[in-house]
């Protein structure tokens, strides 16, 4: 650790006033809970992020002299509960009153604020122990100050309530009162600071604040990007390269111009691939409304030029050669044992293949950003997932210094891993110098998002498996084709990264002597990016299913059959199941623990009643995933009736992510998994046909409704202990929910769903 | 302020009982006179094409989708947005249990959904799960909050939850 630094009283107002000028009193990118103090290269966790940890109390917290306390998130708000999640932190080791805290969102500075960004399911993960330090020093900070000012010993302060006691006078003292001079006092050492006993926690784990921006939201105050007014503010809609690599050959903007309220047509020079970050180009229409936008661009009359290699994509095309690829050998990842020789000898040998298609994040707010160019410089509005990726994009396109971009930070209305990727608001940085420093805010319309996302994968899994006598499985074959995320960064990479692979694939720790995996080489057509848990959704589909699958072949119950699969609990080193990811943690640190992935599928089995009667036509289906470092398992109840009408009466969900800061967010994600697993895997899909994309909105890309999502969803939290590191919390809760509702079908049906979305499969005549 | 286009007229319109005079074309639908022109940002955009409901306002008390209402027949007429609907005795009680249970997450759709809840509401003090179903399955949260929004309007219906 550094030397403290002084506070000035001038930074305690600065931050107390919300601004963020750029003062950086001392910062320190090692040693958080993460680090692994005997690998000098390797580094894991938050400390492996640009920017890694900051932990001044200084940047995250304010005291006014009214007492009133500033906690400063610099993790973006999509839904997930960060800027609720983050302070409760900071205000439980503070002591602070959650009614006198109020909270500011931090513009996009990792040199200042540690890394931002916001995917991965790692905010709390990598941020609560930071945020611990930050509130107990800026508590110890106030003690100190208390007892300087009471000329007492700093042993005989506490802090409780918003208040320093000194408990042998019986004095008492509110935090505003001491904040000045708390200001001229050092940030305690690290070494020196008392973090508070879990068992005193008053937020933490609690379940007892509700959602800071509650009200906001409900009484429509809450500003996300789209909401972003400037005065003399010109709004933009563009038309994009309907494939991917195409390129405005020449365009007629006559037409578009005769709309009222259209100011301008601009042309976006493309970027080449790979895609990167990098807006689309095409043409913008500025106009003074979004409508006019809107109107002007059905106006424009633009010849594409296509790119000759993906502009012909079909979809159907596309799968038969994922097939071809998925079955042939590839690229191994995996080898215990010699699954060739074991699934050379007699047996029952079962065989699999599971399709998920591209998926649109289809978030309720589009990708929207404004932006005001000045002379080298540029400011941003926007409602990104990495606000240091969005400076760094912008200020490349600009040609400008990253440090003089300020990306100010809006809601999210959802993101889903879309907004990690900050190519609207480069158009806008873009569209700004266009229109000589104006500010254009850039919407996109659904039909923008649906056809020019940085898409979910698609891919083929292709299992195998050899059962002895006694139905165990002695072989496992598991070939993955998907095109990879890689792509959209590398150009011709076409195989999926460990840390694909590692999501709910290769690192299965089954009892099974002959494990191998391969990965198969899969071109990409569209732009592949994050999406809400991203690689697990169709390896858990594919393994979780096949479990499944390999129970039914060997007459066995699916529950106890996958319990056996998994053994007898034990910890082991993901690396030694040839996972060398493990979601960027240390294996020491985060070992994958048999004993929480079987607690969590007794927890889910129980309390749905797993083997209990059923009506006619229902029944249910269980999987269960590590993802995040979290485990999950469900088990979901299907109704299918004599038309094949799919209906799910039921989902229980039962969770381990060890410590629970936050357990109303972590139903509320939890629930939203159910809903979106469910929906995306009975009606989402994402289909390509000469190169574009055959959806445009809600009518053709389906997503859940109300009438079909799960009618109950019953969240169950394993007993959260704070003796073991954070889980992830905002993507684990979505790998299990299609396979067991997959199983679950089975189960009332006998069909076996092997593609998705589901769709009329069900329907019978 | 804007210039007049030849095609735009001014357009009067209550809005939470206050009046805008709003040069627009008449044919603009509500929701991009009230964010952009009027500046009332709490309605949402969400697909302009009435399928996913983060556009519901009231007009004369029936919910409709903004995006796809030109303003021209919202002309004489009282609007009401989720900024106004807490002056209504049962919007404030929609909004404060949305608060009580926590609905939101990203809390973007979320003014559509209390606009829809309310005008349920306001027909159907007690309505059944069919009729919630009814009424919401035009909104669209991918969130997946639509358990709470069931108990929220359950809660003011005072009829239980699930």
């Amino acid at each position: 650790m550094k030397a403290p630094t002084q506070i000035t009283r001038r930074a305690l107002l600065q931050q107390s006033a919300g601004a963020c000028a750029g003062l950086v009193l001392y910062l320190r990118t090692s040693g958080a809970i993460g680090a692994d103090a005997t690998s000098a290269e390797v580094k894991y966790g938050a400390d492996a992020f640009p920017g890694g940890v900051v932990d001044n109390p200084l940047v995250f917290v304010a005291v006014a002299e009214d007492g009133g306390v500033t906690v400063t998130v610099h993790r973006p708000e999509m839904g997930q509960g960060v800027r609720t999640s983050l302070a409760i932190v900071i205000a439980d080791e503070l002591e602070a009153d959650w009614g006198r805290v109020r909270v500011v969102q931090a513009p996009g500075d990792q040199a200042r604020f540690g890394n931002q960004d916001t995917d991965g399911s790692r905010s709390m993960r990598h941020f609560f122990e930071p945020m611990r330090r930050v509130g107990a020093a800026a508590r110890a900070m106030l003690e100190a100050a208390a007892a300087s000012r009471w000329q007492v010993a700093v042993s005989e302060v506490t802090a409780r309530n918003h208040e320093l006691i000194h408990t042998r006078s019986n004095r008492r003292i509110g935090y505003g009162a001491v904040a000045k001079r708390a200001a001229r006092l050092r940030v305690p050492a690290l070494a020196d600071l008392r973090l508070k006993d879990p068992r005193d926690f008053r937020y933490i784990g609690k379940a007892s604040t509700h959602l800071i921006d509650g009200v906001d939201i409900t009484e429509g105050r809450a500003l996300y990007s789209i909401d972003t007014i400037l005065d003399d503010l010109l709004h933009a809609v563009i038309a994009r390269p309907p494939t991917l690599g195409g390129k405005v050959l020449k365009y007629d903007a006559s037409a578009a111009l005769q709309v009222p309220g259209v100011v301008k047509v601009v042309a976006l020079p493309s970027t080449p691939l790979p895609a990167m970050f990098n807006p689309l180009g095409g043409v913008a229409v500025v106009a003074t409304n979004t409508w006019a936008g809107i109107k002007g661009r059905e106006a424009l009359q633009i010849d594409w030029a296509v790119d000759a290699a993906h502009g012909s994509y079909d979809s159907e095309v596309y799968k038969a050669a994922l097939e071809t690829a998925a079955r042939r050998p590839a690229k191994v990842v995996r080898s215990d044992g010699d699954a060739a020789k074991a699934f050379a000898t007699s047996g029952q040998h079962v065989t699999a293949e599971y399709y998920l298609p591209h998926l649109a994040h289809a978030s309720m707010e589009p990708p929207a950003a404004t932006a005001k160019v000045g002379a080298n410089s540029c400011e941003v509005w926007a409602g990104v997932q990495s606000p240091q990726a969005t400076r760094e994009i912008v200020a490349q396109h600009l040609g400008i210094n990253a440090a003089n971009v300020k990306v100010n930070v809006t809601l999210l209305g959802g993101a889903f891993g879309r907004k990690s990727m900050p190519d609207f608001a480069a158009e806008a940085a873009l569209l700004s110098k266009a229109m000589d420093g104006k500010p254009v805010k850039v919407t996109w319309t659904r039909e923008d998002d649906l056809r020019h996302d940085y898409f979910h994968t698609v891919s083929l899994e292709h299992l195998e498996a050899m059962l002895d006598a006694s139905g165990k499985p002695q072989a496992w074959l598991h070939r993955s084709a998907a095109a990879p995320i890689g792509a959209t960064f590398a150009p011709n990479e076409t195989i999926q990264s460990a840390d694909e692979y590692g999501m709910s694939a290769v690192g299965m720790p089954f009892q099974i002597p002959n494990f191998r995996m391969e990965v198969a080489a899969a071109p990409a057509h569209c732009r592949i990016g994050w999406f809400r848990s991203v690689s697990n959704i169709p390896h858990a589909f594919a393994t979780q299913s096949f479990v499944a699958e390999l129970a039914a072949a060997a007459h066995r119950d699916p529950k106890e059959y996958l319990l056996e699969l998994i053994g007898p609990p034990r910890v082991i080193d993901p690396a030694k199941l040839g996972d060398t990811s493990n979601y960027g943690e240390s294996p020491k640190l985060y070992p994958v623990d048999t004993g929480r992935w079987r607690g969590v599928i007794e927890l889910a089995a129980r309390e749905a009643g797993w083997g209990r009667q059923l009506p006619a036509g229902h029944g249910l289906g269980i999987a269960a995933t590590y993802s995040f470092v979290s485990y999950a398992a469900a088990v979901v109840e299907v109704a299918v009736d004599e038309r094949g009408r799919l209906t799910v009466p039921r989902v229980d969900l039962a969770f381990d992510c060890g410590p629970q800061i936050n357990q109303e967010r972590i139903r509320s994600q939890l629930e939203g998994a159910c809903v979106m697993g469910i929906g995306l895997a009975t009606v989402g899909e994402i289909s390509f046909s000469d190169g574009r994309v055959e959806q445009s909105n809600f009518h053709d890309f389906r997503v859940a409704r109300m009438n079909e999502a799960p009618r109950e969803i019953h969240i169950h939290l394993v007993p959260q202990r704070f003796d073991i590191p954070l889980g992830g919390v905002g993507e684990p809760g979505l790998p299990p929910i299609a396979p067991a509702l997959c199983n679950a079908i089975f189960a009332a049906t006998g069909k076996r769903i092997r593609r998705l979305p589901i769709r009329e499969q069900l329907q019978r005549s | 302020m804007q210039n007049l286009h030849p095609s735009e007229s001014e357009s009067d319109l209550l809005i939470n009982g206050k009046p805008f005079r709003l040069q627009i074309p008449p044919a603009m639908p509500l929701l991009w006179a009230l964010r952009d022109v009027a500046k009332l940002t709490g309605t949402k955009y969400g697909c302009g094409i009435g399928l996913c409901g983060a556009c519901t306002v009231h007009v004369d008390g029936r919910a409709v989708r903004s995006c796809v209402t030109p303003v021209s027949t919202a002309l004489g007429k009282q609007v009401t947005t989720i900024e106004g609907v807490g002056a209504d005795a049962i919007g404030k009680q929609v909004q404060q249990a949305w608060r009580e249970l926590d609905v939101p997450q990203c809390g973007y759709c979320q003014p559509g959904q209390i606009m829809a809840a309310t005008a349920l509401l306001r027909t159907t003090a007690h309505p059944s799960d069919a009729e919630i179903d009814d009424a919401m399955s035009g909104n669209i949260c991918r969130c997946g909050t639509y358990q709470r929004i069931r108990a929220a309007i359950k809660r003011v219906a005072g009829v239980g939850s699930t």
